[in-house]
């Protein structure tokens, strides 16, 4: 369900942020169509 | 998750269609990440969202599940996700989000 597939990074400010999701899924030669880091206060 | 966000991968989902995306969750906690997996498979629970009534069958993984992680090459692993494995509990979050993958 992962290979193959373009990504999409939902990452959390308190957790693991987008751009971080993104980086090490771009570096395993995936296609991230979208990242954002999303904020639970 | 915010409808910004669920807007966005409708429209993805639309481009690219559903069964070529998988979500990758980064979540600190166990908490929400049941309703991220259902906002995506099977729409937004709260009818409030772009994704309401919208049963996209995403399959969500966590960024540290096993599964991606032996995607991702060692040294980055070891620098960029290494000390967040230390902090984040992933059992809980492995166990909610293969639950979902297995209704797929």
């Amino acid at each position: 369900m992962l290979k193959g597939r373009k990504i999409i990074a939902i990452g959390e400010r308190d957790g693991v942020p987008g751009p971080v999701i993104a980086e090490c899924l771009e570096g395993a030669g995936y296609e991230v169509v979208f990242q954002a880091t999303e904020c639970f206060v | 998750m915010n409808f910004e966000n669920q807007g966005v991968i409708k429209r993805l989902a639309d481009q690219y269609g559903p069964e070529n995306l998988t979500v990758v969750l980064g979540n600190g906690e166990a908490n929400g990440v049941e309703v991220f997996a259902e906002t995506v498979t099977e729409g937004d629970p709260s009818y409030a969202g772009p994704l309401a009534g919208v049963a996209l069958k995403i399959p969500v993984y966590h960024v540290l599940e096993e599964e991606v992680m032996t995607e991702v090459p060692d040294k980055m692993r070891e620098e960029k996700l290494q000390l967040s494995t230390l902090v984040i509990d992933i059992e809980p979050m492995h166990q909610v989000l293969e639950a979902s993958r297995a209704k797929l």
